[in-house]
């Protein structure tokens, strides 16, 4: 074997160039932040998060209605309610009744007719009296009575010749069907009905006294002015909805989010301490979140909302807060505790600790924020369900305190007119589910973002 | 597995104390006491009252009172309806809410295995696209929208019927029950489905089921007998915890619906300032949580025995 000289070897040509790296390297968040810019589901639930926060923000500064100013004679006007209403002349009494001019032929009162404009200020009727009637009585139904029960009796007329009623009783823009029933001295009865319909109508000093109109305003009985716009109706007390929802969007949003940021706050500290320090100290801590989580929530919510106690005044949101953050900072901190377990075996913290760098630095600079893309995802899962546990106790009156509207318990106040005026019920519910939903999206598209061994299967 | 149990049973207890604990200084922290309110009554009579009931004691007298009481299952008295002892009020009203919870928990499970398996068959087609929409309007719709909803819908039905199908509200036979289950176990029954679906899909690209491909096996039987399957476990962990979202479901679902279960006379004693039964309930349910992970944690473990070695 001959011997191969070290000169028989020449160094080959190295390509440098090819050692770099061409494309410029992404950080972690930029990464994530290239992926939420091209989902648009995530970037269209953020867009509505933002929007709904701008809405709580700013919405009751620059709306004109104020969230509790009440106006009873706008009572649960769904939006799609008219506007309209006939100015009308001051109430006086009514003192020209008509005189018998037919007595009916049928053996019932006949002709039951309402007398000049029928309105909600008050409905005056006439009829032609039936021969040998002691009495007539008067009733009143929305419903068309055909054969079932004629509704609320409003007042007799007594005497054989009486033909008139006036009806004053809480009178709304409706149909009404009218009833005129004739008593006879032997008891029996006989009754027609008539439907009528009773417009909307105020008189000039009422318009000017509810704020619709002008105190200078030269509106003359018969002309029509519009009430003030609610663009989502009014409450059972003639509150503006679309300024309650706002305001209630502030009170909703601000639980649902400072608390969040609060106990997974806490969670964060109690966590990597746990997960720092280990061993016995470790196990201590950990088997005291196993007991807060074991505590029945709800029960605990209210428990403590009585322990805090509401004096008059207050809104009851302090409480609350606290309550929520005394009650579920556990996950958080598992979790918390769970990630920094993982972290400390990584390489780089060996790494960093042989550089001399101190315990509380290595958490800081190098634990934490390794953990801040699961601690922001589960931010975000916790806000929707921090919402619906506010809107929960609001709903069971454990919550916010009236007048200060939250979405729950204006859902509360809706469920009892929801087979008349369902809209007292559904913007509520609308606006709670929307929210909730954006913020499970952007949950979902921020999980895929952040975390990804926990990127979804879709 | 003995041993795990025991183990599981004396972890309880530690909880179920720790419960009692809290609720306990909870409760003492609450401004007043149950002679503050309308009816006045004499001081002698007040001292006797509270001798009758340990409130004359030092805290921690009173304390190891309650312990002992709770630990012989006697959840003491109500204060606001006389005479009768937390027991009876629990042994009333417990069961109605357990038959509500079970029927929700039924519906739920059946739903959520049921639809997620049908999700992840027809993948991307249109059953997969509407049961998912289903799933946000479960997930986003607070229960007690549903409940409104579910009871005007009832109210329609039955005017269009002409007779009363389904009662709106009340307790009785099964007719009474069907609703507030159904409209009590929907936001589980969203979050079981979409936790299937995942589970499911995850599962079709695993190793065993390639095998079981591969050997032939028809597809109908890779389905039910190695994908359903081991798609169910994740839903069987997640039970434990959606015992307590129903629980808490249930306050709103009995308040709504007028059913006479221990959430309706737990939001009764909170109005009522009844702290007798808010203490005595809270411990109960407290203690019926933890029985029901540690039940559903056993169940885990004899179904995958791997989580016992752990």
């Amino acid at each position: 074997m001959s011997d191969i000289g070290t000169y028989s070897f020449k160094r080959a040509h190295v390509d440098l160039d090819r050692e770099e790296i061409s494309r410029p390297s992404l950080s972690y968040w930029q990464d994530a932040w290239m992926r939420i810019r091209t989902n648009r589901r995530t970037l269209a639930s953020l867009c509505t998060v933002v929007f709904m926060v701008l809405v709580a923000a700013f919405g009751p500064m620059l709306w004109h209605f104020d969230f509790d100013t009440q106006d009873l004679n706008q009572t649960s006007k769904p939006p799609w309610a008219s506007r309209a209403m006939t100015v009308i002349e001051p109430y006086t009494p009514w003192v020209d009744r008509p005189a018998v001019e037919q007595w009916s032929n049928t053996g019932a009162p006949a002709d039951i007719q309402a007398v000049g404009f029928p309105s909600i200020e008050f409905v005056r009727l006439t009829w032609s009296p039936v021969e040998g009637a002691t009495r007539y009585t008067v009733f009143r139904t929305i419903v068309d009575p055909e054969d079932g029960p004629l509704g609320l009796p409003l007042g007799s007329a007594i005497g054989e010749s009486a033909n008139s009623y006036e009806d004053r009783i809480d009178l709304e823009q409706d149909r009404y069907w009218y009833s005129v029933e004739a008593t006879f001295s032997d008891g029996s009865t006989t009754s027609s009905t008539v439907p009528i319909d009773v417009a909307a109508a105020t008189t000039l000093a009422g318009a000017i006294e509810s704020q619709w109109v002008e105190s200078d305003s030269t509106l003359q009985p018969g002309d029509t002015l519009n009430t003030p716009w609610h663009p989502l109706g009014t409450d059972y007390l003639g509150r503006d909805m679309l300024a309650r929802l706002m305001k209630g969007a502030q009170i909703s949003l601000f639980i649902g989010i400072v608390a969040p940021l609060l106990f997974i706050l806490l969670g964060v500290v109690y966590g990597s301490f746990a997960g720092f320090l280990g061993g016995k100290t470790d196990s201590i801590l950990m088997r005291f979140a196993d007991f807060v989580v074991a505590l029945p929530f709800l029960l605990f919510m209210i428990l403590f909302k009585l322990v805090f106690g509401i004096g008059a005044g207050e809104s009851g949101i302090l409480p609350m807060l606290v309550a929520l953050v005394l009650l579920s900072w556990p996950a958080a901190a598992r979790l918390v505790r769970g990630q920094i377990l993982q972290i400390r075996e990584e390489g780089y913290i060996d790494a960093s600790r042989l550089l001399g760098t101190k315990t509380p630095r290595l958490i800081l600079r190098h634990m934490i924020p390794n953990t801040m893309g699961v601690i922001l995802v589960t931010f975000t899962f916790a806000v929707p369900s921090t919402i619906f546990t506010e809107a929960f106790l609001s709903f069971i009156g454990m919550g916010v305190e009236p007048p200060i509207p939250s979405w729950g318990s204006m859902c509360n106040d809706g469920r009892k007119t929801m087979e008349t005026t369902p809209h007292e019920l559904i913007f509520p519910a609308i606006f709670i589910s929307i929210t909730v939903l954006a913020f499970n999206i952007l949950g979902d598209g921020l999980r895929d973002a952040l975390d990804a061994r926990m990127r979804s299967t879709e | 597995m003995l041993w795990y149990t025991t183990k599981r049973l004396i972890q309880g207890i530690i909880t179920v104390w720790f419960i009692a604990t809290a609720t306990f200084w909870a409760m003492h922290q609450v401004p007043g006491d149950p002679f503050v309110g309308e009816k006045a009554v004499s001081p002698e009579v007040e001292a006797n009252l509270k001798a009758k009931w340990g409130l004359d004691k030092p805290p921690l007298e009173q304390y190891w009172i309650f312990l002992t009481n709770m630990g012989q299952g006697d959840f003491g008295i109500s204060f606001a309806q006389e005479s009768r002892s937390v027991n009876d009020i629990i042994l009333e009203r417990f069961p109605v809410s357990a038959i509500l919870g079970i029927l929700a928990i039924v519906f739920a499970g059946l739903g959520g295995v049921l639809y997620g398996a049908l999700t992840a068959l027809y993948r991307n087609q249109w059953p997969d696209v509407l049961i998912i929409l289903l799933v946000i309007i479960g997930i986003s719709v607070p229960s007690f929208v549903f409940a409104s909803v579910g009871q005007l819908l009832l109210v329609i039905i039955n005017q269009i019927v002409g007779f009363t199908l389904l009662p709106v509200a009340g307790w009785g036979d099964i007719s009474h029950m069907l609703v507030p289950a159904l409209v009590l176990g929907l936001g589980t029954m969203a979050f079981l489905t979409r936790l299937m679906r995942s589970s499911m899909l995850e599962i079709v690209s695993a190793d065993f089921i390639r095998t079981a491909r591969s050997k032939g096996v028809p597809a109908a039987q890779v389905f039910s007998r190695h994908q359903l399957r081991n798609a169910v476990l994740p839903v069987i962990t997640v039970l434990g915890p959606s015992v307590a979202s129903i629980t808490t479901g249930g306050f709103v679902v009995e308040n709504i619906f007028g059913i006479p279960g221990l959430g309706q006379s737990f939001v009764l004693a909170v109005q009522q300032s009844d702290y007798g039964v808010i203490m005595g309930t809270t411990v109960f349910y407290g203690a019926f949580l933890v029985l029901m992970v540690i039940i559903v944690d056993l169940l885990y473990a004899w179904i995958d025995p791997r989580v016992r070695l752990e």
